[in-house]
């Protein structure tokens, strides 16, 4: 087989070529528009609008539900919304969660009611992120961002913390710990209803 | 026993009967529970309140099932934890019967109408009753839309134990244990209808010494213990059957271990030592490892009088050196164990060349050794004896502070059928009063022991010259069954180890060449050391004065022994094998960490001489067991005592075997009256179950609950003295004093008692002795 541009089927396969005893492409008229046929996506493609995305120069945002690392949120107070309660480490098929609880007391309050997660740990090199923990948790204090850029160079790295994991402060809310609303008990918080913030 | 005792011994057949359960027939004896046939054949009924050691009540509801007898069916659904067995009887539970299937459905809906099932922040979610019964019994969705009733959450209702009564159920196995198994009724049923709670005596705290059982068996989150709140699902731990190392009593534990930490300790399933219960110690009194400084690494003093880091080979190279070819003694501790203590004598014999080593920790007497070396060994009474006595005797000993499971299994008998109890104490302790023991004041006064009374002797009664004496002539005289309880783990084992100078292991007396002949081939060695050996004081003496050059000391507090223990160590070449930082590792040359229960295997011989095996619960520790230690330094020595792993140790143990020859005769002693006369008073004193022990460290929470000190004198010598229940006296030696607040009680006027190691209280740092003569006044 002297011709290098053999067809790959083999309908009009090697075999067949090779009975006919002729080069498959040779250089007639019908054999150039064969050649520009097999160019055209390559032609169209050119005209079209470019996909590549420099990464990690420009970002593109993900899907809406795009799963990617996870947050801890807060009550509108600032107050923690997780109890350490360790469902979501018992969903989760990876074993990538860690949670230890604590007591809350009136002088160091971390979230309402009587429990809270002292210890929150997620190895990004377990998790696979499947959001069962996300379906677990009893309050919404677990959720997904839209996170992706999760790789580092170390593997202690990559076990986040409770710090890393936190949502951050929004304006009003309160670093804990602090008391509850007053007045306000943590069925309250749990329905939803406190104000927006401690001070109004 | 021979065949025909036992023969005799055995009671009279009991009645089978065969009943019909879902279809299947199962013969079991008359009298046993619905429940209990159904579990034979492995049909679970749902329950709550049902408990094989606690009397039936049908509390909850849960077990219903169809019953009928002779053909005739009971109108409704009966709670089969209530209703024995008869003969012709059918019953169909919740597998067969439609009718006993929504009766279950239907009480558990009642139960969830006002459970607040907040199984997130509840810790018995993961090993609830009540969830995995939900599941399997209950309905699918609630019906329920009203409001909850709500309680307070949660109560302390004491320092260790915390009750949040919207999570109860009310099956009552909290009162019931408290009253039945304890005999402390501080908790209770209070109100009625849907306000009905557990709650405590206003006045009375819950200060029972078995209160975390009520943890363990509450069939929901209601009862939880402060120590274990929110530490852990039952996922993130790791169970490991273990046996208590804080007592003698011998409890059958399981260790959960979560990331190489204890979180919790639980009762074990014995049924021939602890059933299925143990004290508030041997459940929470676990962080004394961690509470502590540690000891990591191995230590040499150096020529600046500190302690520094060493590598293993530089720190057993300069013990070796320190030992070798001297004039050496070993103390022991009482809370070796057995493998442990073996290691100990074996070294003692075979590298230091000696028979100075013993494991008393605590004042002793040459009576006791005596008494250890010739009787000890070959008591054989157990606690099923306890369970068939017609009287107990206790003699230096406080069941419910000294050894809390044989006063459960005493209490047990005496609520059953009104065991007598009779007790040497000077006052009647809370426990006494439990037992309902009546006090002699005088061994000689207790007469009508048969051979199935059982004599109870703990190791404070060789501190009174002649008792123990007179306990072994009673028993001889009566027949009755003797047996030496001491209050910690190691003391019986390390006997049989031969960690005492009279004996070799196994029970071989060291001055019987026939048993030294014995021993010295088990352990390929030429001969052995037949020179009598030194006691515990003995050997400090000796440290003191220059006799002995060095001494190795794994696991001893000297406060323990004499206020100059620690002193009379100071000009030897001390080697110490510690776990925390104490005050003979201040004072040590060279100073070799060594692994906690949790961290190694090993086992404990309980008071009945029976073997409680445990394993190593935190498997990547790297901490070695004592034995290990030693024989890696008997190699440095150049005299090899080839014990390089516990389970080796075991194996050579058992090998060894028992003593068979005579044992050494008994030595027993004339009692000295020393009766205390003008206005010195006589003191006595034992060690309260929860005190200031090291190895209840780091656990506030149980410190909590123990008894505060008190000094117990007589209404008239409180008169005599112008003193008031709860006003403060003072009790002095030649040594020192110490204040306490007065409680009377009904005793001698020549008699005081005080904790002996307690908040205030500890005589013999104080007072320097535990019972003597003490000056008495008003503070
Ligand atoms: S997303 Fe899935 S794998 Fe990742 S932590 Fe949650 S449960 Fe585990
Ligand atoms: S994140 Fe949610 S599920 Fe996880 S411990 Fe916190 S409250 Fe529980
Ligand atoms: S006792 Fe606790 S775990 Fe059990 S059902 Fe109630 S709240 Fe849930
Ligand atoms: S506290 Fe627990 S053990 Fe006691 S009655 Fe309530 S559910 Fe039963
Ligand atoms: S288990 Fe039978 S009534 Fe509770």
């Amino acid at each position: 087989m002297d011709n290098p541009l053999t067809p790959r089927s083999n309908d009009l396969g090697l075999t067949a070529a090779a009975k006919a005893n002729k080069p498959i492409a040779n250089q007639d008229a019908k054999s150039f528009f064969a050649q520009l046929q097999g160019f055209w996506v390559t032609l169209i493609t050119m005209f079209k609008k470019v996909n590549t995305v420099q990464y990690p120069e420009v970002k593109e945002p993900t899907a809406e539900r795009f799963h990617g690392r996870h947050q801890l949120n807060r009550y509108d107070d600032g107050l923690e919304k997780c109890i350490g309660c360790e469902l979501c480490a018992w969903a989760c098929p990876a074993d990538a969660i860690l949670v230890e609880g604590e007591s809350n007391t009136e002088e160091e309050r971390y979230s309402p009611g009587e429990r809270y997660g002292k210890v929150y740990q997620i190895n990004y090199l377990r998790c696979i992120f499947c959001g069962l923990c996300i379906e677990a948790c009893p309050t919404r204090a677990l959720t997904m961002t839209n996170e992706y850029e999760l790789a580092d160079d170390t593997r202690a790295k990559v076990i986040f913390e409770k710090e890393d994991l936190l949502a951050p402060l929004r304006a009003g809310q309160l670093q804990p710990p602090h008391p509850m609303e007053a007045g306000k008990t943590h069925i309250d918080y749990y329905l939803g209803n406190i104000k927006g913030g401690l001070n109004g | 026993m021979t065949p025909e005792q036992a023969l005799l011994e055995t009671e009279a057949p009991v009645e089978m009967i065969t009943v019909v359960i879902d279809g299947f027939e199962v013969t079991v004896p008359k009298g046993t529970l619905v429940i209990r046939a159904a579990e034979k054949l492995g049909i679970q009924i749902p329950r709550f309140c049902d408990h094989p050691l606690l009397e039936p009540v049908g509390a909850c509801r849960q077990c219903l099932v169809d019953i009928e007898i002779n053909g005739r069916a009971f109108p409704k659904p009966q709670a089969s934890c209530t209703i024995p067995v008869e003969n012709n009887m059918i019953v169909k539970t919740q597998l067969t019967s439609p009718v006993a299937e929504k009766a279950q459905a239907g009480i558990m809906e009642f139960l969830l109408i006002n459970h607040p099932l907040d199984c997130p922040v509840c810790d018995k979610g993961g090993e609830c009753p009540l969830q995995n019964q939900a599941m399997s019994t209950g309905r699918p969705e609630s019906r329920y839309e009203g409001v909850k009733r709500t309680f307070e959450k949660p109560i302390a209702i004491s320092s260790q134990v915390l009750l949040d009564r919207e999570r109860c159920v009310l099956c009552a196995r909290c009162t019931r244990f408290s009253e039945q198994i304890a005999g402390d009724p501080f908790i209770t049923l209070n109100d009625r209808g849907a306000l009905q709670q557990v709650g405590i005596y206003e006045n009375d705290p819950f200060e029972s010494y078995y209160s975390g059982n009520t943890v363990q068996i509450c069939p929901v989150g209601a009862l939880t213990g402060t120590s274990y709140r929110f530490r852990a699902r039952p996922f993130d731990l790791v169970s490991i059957d273990s046996a208590c190392e804080h007592c003698a009593s011998g409890c059958a534990m399981r260790t959960d271990i979560r990331r190489g930490k204890t979180l919790r300790r639980l009762a074990g399933d014995d049924s021939s030592v602890n059933e299925e219960w143990n004290c508030d110690k041997g459940r929470w009194a676990f962080k004394y490892l961690t509470s502590r400084e540690r000891v990591t690494t191995p230590m040499i003093r150096g020529a600046d009088g500190e302690l520094h880091e060493a590598s293993w080979p530089e720190a057993i190279a300069f013990a070796a050196v320190g030992l070798k070819g001297k004039r050496a003694g070993v103390l022991v501790g009482g809370r070796a164990t057995v493998e442990d203590a073996y290691g100990y004598s074996k070294f003692a014999r075979v590298a230091l060349g000696t028979n100075d080593i013993d494991f008393r920790a605590r004042p002793h007497s040459d009576e006791e050794t005596s008494f250890l070396s010739g009787i000890a060994l070959g008591l054989t009474t157990s606690y099923k004896d306890i369970d068939k006595a017609d009287q107990v005797v206790l003699l230096g000993f406080e069941p419910e502070e000294e050894s809390p499971i044989v006063f459960l299994r005493i209490y047990k008998q005496v609520r059953k059928r009104a065991l007598a109890v009779l007790s040497d104490a000077p006052f009647a302790s809370r426990g006494s009063v439990k037992l309902s023991a009546k006090l002699v004041t005088e061994i000689s006064e207790i007469s009508g022991l048969t051979s199935k009374s059982v004599i109870l002797v703990g190791e404070r009664l060789s501190e009174k010259t002649g008792a123990l004496s007179s306990a072994v002539a009673l028993a001889e005289k009566s027949g009755a069954k003797l047996a030496w309880i001491p209050r910690r783990a190691g003391e019986r084992g390390a006997i049989a180890s031969g960690a005492i100078s009279t004996l070799l292991p196994g029970g071989r007396p060291v001055s019987d060449a026939s048993a030294r002949v014995d021993v010295a081939a088990a352990w390929s060695v030429d001969s052995l050391p037949s020179n009598p050996g030194r006691t515990t004081s003995e050997i400090l003496l000796a440290l003191s004065v220059k006799n002995l050059d060095a001494v190795v000391i794994g696991g001893v507090d000297p406060l323990d022994i004499s206020n100059s223990a620690l002193s009379q160590l100071l000009n030897s070449f001390v080697l110490s094998l510690e776990i925390t930082h104490s005050a003979i590792t201040a004072v040590a040359d060279v100073v070799l960490p060594v692994a906690a229960v949790v961290e190694k295997s090993g086992s404990f011989q309980d008071w009945q001489g029976s073997s409680r095996v445990f394993e190593k619960a935190i498997a990547d520790s790297l901490s070695r067991s004592d034995v290990r230690i030693l024989s890696m330094l008997a190699d440095e020595m150049g005299t090899p005592i080839n014990l390089p792993t516990v389970a080796a140790t075991a194996r050579e143990i058992s090998a060894l075997g028992k003593w068979d020859g005579s044992a050494v005769k008994f030595e027993s002693a004339r009692s000295v009256k020393d009766l205390a006369t003008g206005d010195k008073l006589n003191l006595t004193s034992w060690r309260l179950l929860l005190d200031l022990g090291t190895l209840q460290d780091g656990e506030a929470n149980l410190a909590g609950t123990a008894r505060t000190a008190s000094a117990h004198i007589s209404n008239s010598r409180a008169e005599k003295l112008g003193v008031k229940a709860g006003e403060l006296i003072s009790i002095s030696t030649d040594f020192g004093s110490l204040e306490l607040p007065v409680e009377i009680s009904e005793m001698s006027d020549n008699e005081i008692w005080v904790p002996r190691n307690s908040i205030g209280s500890q005589v013999i740092a104080h007072l320097g002795f535990v019972s003597g003569q003490v000056s008495v006044a008003k503070a």
